[in-house]
């Protein structure tokens, strides 16, 4: 393993849902190419952001990049060895270094368990710690999100949206990952409470140096977060560069649509660019 | 603006009996809407913006709320109205749009049938045929594509963009001086997002419709309203002009709320400001001003509660509820030379 070698490192990927039609007899008739020869590559320690509107295959992105869904070619590599089309048996140790953050932080967390339990389970499953280390475990961690250690015993419905989002990411960390897919992590959350989770991000990649997967279709988050992005639309690419040439040089008229379109929180700049937008048409 | 506003909401109160206890959802609001105005309702999720607009048109009526205060539609008193006079009312003088188009329509039933549905159960005299021509011109006028063809779709064969246009056009279907928009771009893409405000701006320019937009997206409001209510736990914490609210803003929420954004223009923080903690239950609501727990600038005579009321000598609409002086306000509000809450922690 050399540093200079991403951790993660996608390549011409492509995923295709079959489209069936018939009756006890399923004809394929189309397809839908939700992911349509993509490529990317994510340095350790680093944030590659993906934005896009809905349908555009993102969350299919994050899903076939965990080997969640198989893809239907292409390849993804992480520290280096091929991980597309590995059996369920082989790809098991390496869940350990990759996880997920949802975007629903109600329908993610299950309602019968208590919070020590959905942050223990991947310890437990992986065999990592039993009995007194497991809770000791699961109490450091509550805590390293800013939760309290005497939340262990509690149900999640006793929990506000951006108190359930810090307990699905200690349950993302609990197993030491290198790789986190977080798929719209912020945005079923309140603007006050947003600000609070990204910086919490942002702290655990520093402190255990963390790669991340952002997916989002707010550009404005996407951008704070990341060190690059990558625009999608319609299962692919169009365009991807660091952070700020994204957001302020962007070359693709898709990607430009998408910046033109974000209003801005300032009433001055948003009359003078709908006085210019009616100007020019 | 004329004497009489179309729309005067006087102190408006709505409290709820619950298992947990009483709860005061909507704490006192007041405002006067004009027509072709857009009044912007700010605020968390619990902040009472919902309820407020939906007490306007009585649906919060039920036997655990209690609802005190005024709503004057032309001076006419809704609060006590009769549910008859009430439901000639909605759709008719006042609609209301969604968040979620698809819960909104009958899955079952076709697109225009629902609007035909609409126009003919407040105008009787109106023909089958003509209410469906009318359907099919309100779906065209809020730029649905081949609206002849598409007023036969069921509403899954609309594009969520498209659903939210065909709920404005049945929203629109009777005319109504007032609407009430409740988040009617957060579940759209950007890009369809400024579609439908551009389409909702026009609405508001050429014919005059009066809107009360209830939004979380300062952005939007930005784009939008000409007047801005920020609600906090129930209670306005500071009402003004667009332009006061975002260039001189009195309430420490509100520096709150405009610093945590991410704007795209502006250079990237490093670390993006916080408001730490979370909104209070409405069921154990902290001594005096609801924020007090979270704002860094809590002081002395915070344990009371502050009233709404203008602070500034040369604006007597804007009001706040704080109890800094201005000088304090437009000193502390300064953070990293921009506007917020308080530097973000390392």
């Amino acid at each position: 393993m050399n540093d200079g070698e991403p951790l993660l490192e996608v390549t011409d990927l492509v995923k295709h849902f079959p489209v069936k039609r018939g009756v006890l007899i399923d004809r394929q008739v189309d397809q839908v190419r939700a992911v349509d020869g993509i490529g990317f590559s994510i340095p350790r320690g680093q944030t590659l952001g993906l934005v896009g509107e809905s349908g555009s295959g993102k969350s299919t992105v994050c899903r076939v990049t965990l080997q969640l869904l198989r893809p239907t070619s292409g390849s993804v590599r992480f520290e280096g060895s091929e991980i597309a089309g590995l059996s369920r048996r082989r790809l098991r140790p390496l869940r350990r270094q990759m996880q997920m953050i949802f975007q629903d932080p109600y329908a993610s967390l299950n309602p019968r368990k208590r919070v020590g339990q959905i942050v223990g389970s991947p310890l437990k499953l992986q065999g990592v710690a039993s009995g007194g280390e497991l809770r000791r475990q699961v109490q450091e961690l509550l805590d390293r999100v800013g939760l309290s250690p005497d939340d262990y015993a509690r149900y999640p419905h006793e929990f506000s949206g951006g108190q359930r989002q810090r307990i699905g990411i200690a349950r993302a960390i609990a197993l030491k990952p290198k790789l986190i897919v977080a798929d719209e992590p912020v945005s079923a959350l309140d603007v006050s409470i947003q600000a609070q989770i990204i910086n919490l991000l942002d702290d655990l990649q520093d402190e255990l140096g963390l790669t991340y997967l952002f997916v989002a279709h707010d550009i404005g988050v996407v951008r704070h977060i990341s060190d690059r992005i990558a625009v999608m639309h319609d299962g692919k690419i169009v365009e991807q560069g660091t952070a700020d040439q994204v957001c302020e040089r962007p070359s693709d008229d898709y990607t430009k649509k998408l910046l033109a379109a974000v209003p801005i929180p300032d009433p001055r700049e948003s009359r003078e660019r709908r006085a210019a937008t009616l100007g020019s048409a | 603006m004329s004497a009489e506003p179309l729309l005067a909401v006087r102190d408006l109160r709505v409290g709820f009996a619950t298992e947990g206890g009483p709860l005061q959802a909507v704490d006192g609001v007041s405002f006067d809407l004009a027509a072709g105005e857009v009044l912007a309702i700010v605020g968390e999720s619990g902040a009472g913006k919902s309820v407020a607009a939906q007490t306007i048109m009585g649906l919060s009526r039920s036997r655990n709320a209690r609802i005190e205060g005024s709503v004057k539609l032309h001076g006419d008193e809704l609060i006590d109205a009769d549910d008859a006079v009430l439901r000639r009312l909605r759709g008719e003088q006042v609609a209301m749009i969604f968040q979620d188009p698809m819960t909104s329509f009958n899955p079952v039933y076709r697109v225009g049938a629902q609007i035909v549905e609409a126009i003919r159960a407040h105008r009787a005299d109106v023909s089958k045929s003509e209410a469906r021509a009318r359907a099919v011109a309100l779906l065209d006028s809020v730029g649905i594509p081949e609206a002849a063809r598409r007023v036969d779709d069921y509403p899954h064969e609309f594009s969520g963009g498209m659903r939210q246009r065909a709920m404005i056009a049945m929203a629109l279907a009777l005319e109504p001086e007032v609407l009430i928009a409740d988040e009617p771009t957060t579940a759209l893409d950007v890009t369809i997002q400024a579609q439908i405000l551009r389409l909702l701006g026009s609405l508001n320019r050429e014919r005059g419709l009066a809107t009360i937009l209830i939004t979380h997206d300062l952005g939007v409001v930005a784009e939008v309203a000409d007047r801005v209510l920020v609600m906090y736990a129930g209670k306005v914490v500071e009402q003004g002009t667009l332009d006061e609210i975002f260039y001189d803003p009195q309430h420490p929420y509100t520096w709150g709320l405009l610093g945590s954004l991410t704007r795209l223009d502006r250079p990237r923080p490093k670390r993006l400001p916080q408001i730490s903690g979370a909104p209070p239950s409405l069921l154990d609501l902290p001594q005096g001003c609801s924020f007090r727990p979270r704002c860094p600038h809590e002081f002395s005579k915070c344990p009371r509660t502050p009233p709404l009321e203008a602070r500034l000598a040369d604006a007597p609409d804007h009001r706040d509820r704080c109890w800094l002086t201005p000088e304090q306000k437009r000193e502390k509000r300064q953070v990293g030379g921009q506007i917020g809450l308080e530097a973000p922690s390392a």
